[in-house]
């Protein structure tokens, strides 16, 4: 009888070498360890048995199913493992074929362009301030120290709609409605419309895009002012830009300054986009005037602030190379979809 | 202003090249625009003098001359026919270059031996428009010069800077101006010109007149006597030309010259032709009619300010002479006009006019009376040189009110407060000095005397600026807002809204667009607005770029309509956008306040994937991620959408949003043959009804049972209703409901549809029975039947 067993267990093993899948295997397993086994079968003979006997044949054949048990797992692993080598290696697929997009939208570049501003400025503690682009001739022009008969309304070409409503020419108003109805520290930048009686042509739009920024608090400086947009520029420009202050004038800034940023498509050393000066004028600014301090309610001599404002339709074409204006309002999805 | 270098260092010591002056002087506050080098690429041109002349054997067109050019005689070939013999020009010689790289080589012109080329102004790089006739068809034929001199030299061709100068600074409008901002930056001193009169005995005969002294506010003037009108010579033609200015004759270029020396506009009328030699300033009478120099007749206002004598007006103050008294060749007794005039009256006239001058863009920016004497005094120098006149004795100077001195008290404490900076009261007084500032300092205060001519001077911040700038803007040191209160950068509610919505548009696939504000009556002609909608009011601009950009947009629709036009028309062919900007809606009209400024939103989109459904999926998810409920969806009477395909949703009593087909009416104003599918939204409403608020609802922790329906309807019935329906007769234990189908055609009634929904049973307190849900299910059947007359299939 132990014979037979170890017979069985060689029988077993033999079979179970050559099984190459799982149905195999449970055959396998059914026909030695089922309940209609092999092995039951002989246990069966177990009662023929003498009593000293009995304990022998049966730690045998414990050990026996035990190792059949065994290899069958083993064997059960194998096979699992070659099957699922196979299944990966049939389902190979050409992984260049394109894939399925959901595409989602493009923003406007002028929008990207405005949205990295707003978070620089975010993050200066800067909050976003917004104003009607009708607006009262007061807040565009007098409230900002440029009376009726002033120079400056020359330089700018200007929509009436009634005599003292007009399109507003600039986002500057909004630094007086701001300073009206808060008290400093005031730190705000306005992004918005603003209107010029000018053709549209490449460089021209009658309709375009301004950010104007404003901060007005004790002890604000020039250098705070060169400081802070030195910061702006290295931010939205690259950190390897420089900037340079030249003096200029507008009527509600006293002293003022244009600021120009070394050209980040040459890195200064001259170049069509730079006009092959290596610089490019970014942005007007200034120490706010005393007289727009005083017409807004704020005490000049207790504070001081400055204020600056740039043109966005300018520079998303710097920063992306468009040369021709008209593209960013004839919205030509191709285009759109550059960016 | 444009002006040369050698003119500029006739009054400060420059030893810097022309280039790097430009960078100092913008940096220290004169932008300089461009430097234009005229000599610079020109070699071996120099004066020659043509000493015969005669025909080519071969070519008709062509002349051969003997021109002398100093050590030499040479022939030269040339096609020119505006010369004769006698005449000055330049000649450019063997070997020589002219600008542009072009050179000149000896060689043979049908046959004939040319040593050169005699030049025209334009191939020496100049401006041919401004020169007279004589000078500019052909070779340019120059008054007598040393033969064989360098151009360079005799015509002073040399850099020159154009400057850009802000209108607060009329007084840098001119060389001595600018001198004198080099001057300051480089910290030295700089000269005025020489003026030196030698009057005759006779008494200037002349009289003035100020009657508008509101507007004038001096007069002065000289009487120059036995003139000889001519040209003017070259050396100052060159100036002028140089500066954009034409030359005319020896008087007219005088007062010209004078104005771009010393930043005073001047007149000079011919005397004999001023009734009584009496100048009156008095406002034109209305109506009143003038032909000035450039032979237009003017209609005055009485607003106007002229120049008259006793019987006519004889000149617009300021802005331009009149032909009546016009210096012509046969002049002979000049009265030289040096006055100041009110800015803004003189800015009035030319806009008003719509006649610009060197003379009127200097006024209107408001000028130093006190210099009207000095020019005065320079021109009548000038004139007399130039054209063999004599001054007559005596200056009128009428000046009613004179100016006062303005001294101001400044705290150059505050003044380093201000700027950022460290310096000492010395230091400022050191700057402002080379400014013509006067300067005293005592502890506290910097005492300032300005000068007359910097009438943009008023305040401490102006002194601030001055010390600023003249120290180096770039020298002040860069600090990030020390010792301020810190601030947190904000977004309002709806800023922050504005820009979720925005995710949302992009994340289906629209594309952001940006259109402009104007619109014209006809945009909404085509977009079938009835007569009477209030969008009609729209707020009209008074002097706008042309009638179809009269009035600001009261909706988007047009405007998208156009970009979607414009993609189809270049075959793009899947589109879809959207725009988030303002439309202006006026309380009332004609405006008397601000209108209001509407944020509204628009969307449109076509393609091969893009229906009803697509554009209102949209709209689902908007009103999801904003968190609004309770929404209804009603068909649209909006005439520029598919009346059967176009919904308004409604939250509350509120329209926020209209959606659907373009009407295909509209689709073909703007030649669109695809249907398109558009959505406008109030997104003030939108934002009045998103809901901030979100509350944790517990998961479910027992299962749901999920049982299908599907019921025949009459075509008509709204699929919603059906679900409202659904969701009324189940109560709380109906979880959720999803439309699966909806079929018609075969097998089904015509006038009927087969609707089909899963529904979600589940309670949240314990697990639902078969019977419990099936209660339920049957009670919906039911329901539907009664409601709706549904048949269960
Ligand atoms: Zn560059």
């Amino acid at each position: 009888m132990e014979e037979t067993l170890r017979n069985l267990l060689e029988e077993a093993k033999k079979e179970l070498s050559s099984a190459e899948n799982l149905k195999t295997l449970e055959e396998i397993r059914v026909k030695y360890l089922g309940k209609k086994g092999e092995l039951t079968k002989i246990l069966r003979g177990m009662g023929n048995l003498s009593h000293d006997e009995r304990p022998i044949i049966g730690k045998i054949s414990n050990d026996v199913r035990e190792e059949i048990e065994k290899e069958l797992t083993q064997k059960r692993e194998e096979v699992l493992w070659q099957e699922k080598e196979k299944k990966i290696k049939s389902e190979y697929i050409d992984i260049t074929l394109p894939g399925k997009v959901h595409e989602i939208g493009h923003k406007h570049p002028m929008t990207k362009v405005l949205d990295e501003i707003k978070d620089i400025f975010l993050g200066l503690g800067f909050s976003i301030a917004e104003g009607p682009e009708i607006e009262l001739d007061y807040y565009n022009f007098e409230a900002l120290n440029t009376p009726p008969d002033h120079p400056a309304r020359d330089l700018q070409d200007t929509f009436y709609i009634t005599k003292n409503i007009l399109l507003r020419t600039q986002t500057s108003p909004v630094q007086v409605r701001t300073m009206e109805k808060s008290k400093p520290p005031i730190k705000v930048i306005s992004p918005g419309r603003v209107y010029r009686s000018d053709e549209i042509d490449a460089t021209h739009s009658p309709v375009f895009n301004q950010i104007e920024g404003l901060a007005v608090d004790e002890g604000i400086t020039m250098g705070d002012l060169k400081g802070v947009l030195n910061l702006f520029a290295k931010r939205l420009f690259g950190s390897d830009t420089k900037t340079k202050f030249r003096p200029h004038y507008f009527p509600f800034t006293e002293p003022s300054a244009e600021m120009d940023v070394s050209c980040f498509a040459c890195g200064g050393k001259g170049c069509r986009v730079c006009g092959y000066s290596g610089w490019i004028e970014i942005l007007g600014s200034g120490m706010v005037h005393p007289n727009v301090l005083r017409m807004s309610g704020i005490d000049p001599e207790k504070y001081s602030g400055f204020a600056f404002g740039m043109g966005l339709d300018r520079i998303t074409m710097l920063k992306y190379g468009i040369d021709d204006l008209r593209l960013l309002y004839e919205n030509d999805l191709r285009f759109i979809k550059q960016f | 202003m444009l002006i040369s270098y050698s003119w500029l260092k006739d009054y400060v010591d420059l030893s810097v090249d022309a280039k790097k002056l430009a960078d100092d002087l913008t940096m220290s506050g004169s932008k300089v625009e461009t430097v234009k080098s005229y000599g610079q690429e020109i070699k071996n041109v120099v004066i020659g003098k043509i000493v015969s002349l005669e025909k080519h054997p071969d070519a008709l067109k062509l002349q051969i001359g003997i021109v002398d050019v100093g050590k030499e005689k040479l022939q030269i070939v040339t096609g020119a026919q505006n010369i004769k013999v006698g005449d000055y020009i330049p000649v450019a010689l063997h070997g020589s270059t002219l600008p542009g790289g072009v050179k000149i080589k000896r060689g043979k012109l049908r046959g004939v031996e040319s040593n050169g080329m005699m030049c025209s102004a334009k191939e020496l790089g100049l401006d041919e428009s401004l020169l007279p006739e004589y000078q500019r068809n052909g070779i340019f034929i120059l008054p007598e010069l040393p033969l064989g001199d360098d151009v360079r030299d005799v015509l002073e061709l040399d850099d020159v800077i154009e400057f850009e100068i802000t209108p607060n600074r009329p007084d840098c409008l001119s060389v001595v101006g600018i001198a004198r901002e080099a001057a300051a930056t480089y910290r030295k001193s700089y000269r005025m010109p020489e003026i030196k009169i030698s009057e005759v005995d006779d008494k200037n005969p002349a009289t003035v007149t100020i009657e508008a002294d509101d507007l004038c506010f001096r007069y002065v003037a000289r009487v120059i006597r036995n003139a000889k009108i001519g040209p003017s010579p070259m050396w100052m033609q060159m100036r002028l030309l140089k500066a954009g200015i034409r030359p005319i004759n020896n008087i007219v270029d005088v007062t010209n010259y004078v104005m771009m020396e010393l930043g005073q506009p001047l007149h000079a009328f011919d005397l004999d032709k001023v009734k009584n030699r009496h100048i009156v300033v008095r406002r034109a009478k209305e109506g009143e009619r003038l032909i000035t120099l450039d032979d237009k007749e003017r209609i005055l206002d009485k607003d106007m300010l002229v120049i008259a004598d006793e019987e006519k007006a004889i000149g617009l103050a300021g802005v331009m002479g009149g032909q009546n008294t016009e210096i012509t060749d046969d002049t002979v007794n000049i009265l030289i006009e040096s006055a100041n005039f009110k800015g803004s009256n003189i800015r009035y006239t030319s806009r008003k006019l719509g006649l610009r001058s060197e003379a009127s863009s200097r006024f209107e920016k408001g000028l130093d009376p006190e210099i009207t004497v000095l020019a005065c005094n320079r021109a009548a120098q000038l004139m007399a040189e130039l054209s063999g006149g004599e001054i007559l004795e005596g200056l009128v100077d009428v000046y009613p009110k004179p100016v006062t001195e303005k001294v101001l008290s400044v705290r150059y404490e505050r003044i380093n407060k201000l700027l950022g900076t460290n310096l000492s009261c010395q230091e400022m007084k050191e700057i402002l000095s080379f400014l013509d500032f006067g300067t005293i300092c005592d502890d506290k205060n910097l005492i300032v005397k300005v000068p007359a001519f910097r009438g943009d001077v008023d305040g401490e911040a102006d002194i601030a600026e001055e010390i600023g700038r003249m120290y180096g803007y770039n020298n002040i040191e860069d600090t990030l807002l020390k010792g301020t209160q810190i601030t947190a950068g904000v977004k309002t509610r709806e800023q922050k809204l504005e820009d979720t919505v925005k995710d949302v548009f992009l994340s289906c696939g629209l594309n952001e667009v940006i259109t402009t504000s104007f619109m014209g009556m006809k945009d909404l002609d085509k977009i079938n607005l009835p007569d009477d909608s209030y969008l009609r009011n729209a707020v009209k601009i008074m002097n706008p770029l042309g009638e179809d950009q009269g009035y600001m947009r009261t909706t988007l629709l047009p405007f998208m309509l156009n970009v979607v036009c414009t993609n189809y028309s270049r075959k793009v062919s899947e589109f879809k956008a959207f725009e988030i900007s303002k439309v202006f809606v006026p309380k009332s009209l004609p405006l008397e306040e601000l209108p209001d400024e509407i944020k509204s939103g628009i969307i449109a989109m076509y393609g091969h994937d893009v229906d009803f459904l697509t554009i209102k999926g949209v709209i689902e998810e908007l009103l999801d991620v904003l968190n609004i409920k309770n929404v209804k969806y009603v068909r649209s009477q909006n005439p520029a959408y598919h009346p059967g395909r176009s919904a308004d949703v409604i939250v509350g009593d509120e329209k926020i949003c209209v959606f659907g087909e373009l009407n295909p009416d509209v689709a073909e104003n703007y030649d669109i043959n695809k249907r398109v599918y558009i959505s406008e939204v109030n997104l003030e409403l939108l934002f009045k009804h998103a809901n901030d608020e979100k509350v944790y609802k517990p998961l479910p922790r027992y299962p749901a049972v999920e049982r299908d329906i599907a019921v025949l309807v009459d075509k008509s019935t709204f699929v919603a209703d059906i679900e409202n329906v659904i969701r009324k007769a189940g109560g709380q234990l109906v979880d959720d409901v999803k439309l699966f189908d909806v079929y018609e055609g075969e097998n089904i009634p015509e006038d009927k549809k087969s609707v089909a929904f899963s529904i979600w049973y589940r309670s949240y307190d314990k697990t639902l029975t078969d019977e419990e849900v099936s209660k339920v299910h049957d009670k919906i059947v039911n329901r539907l039947s009664e409601e709706l007359g549904a048949q269960l299939r």
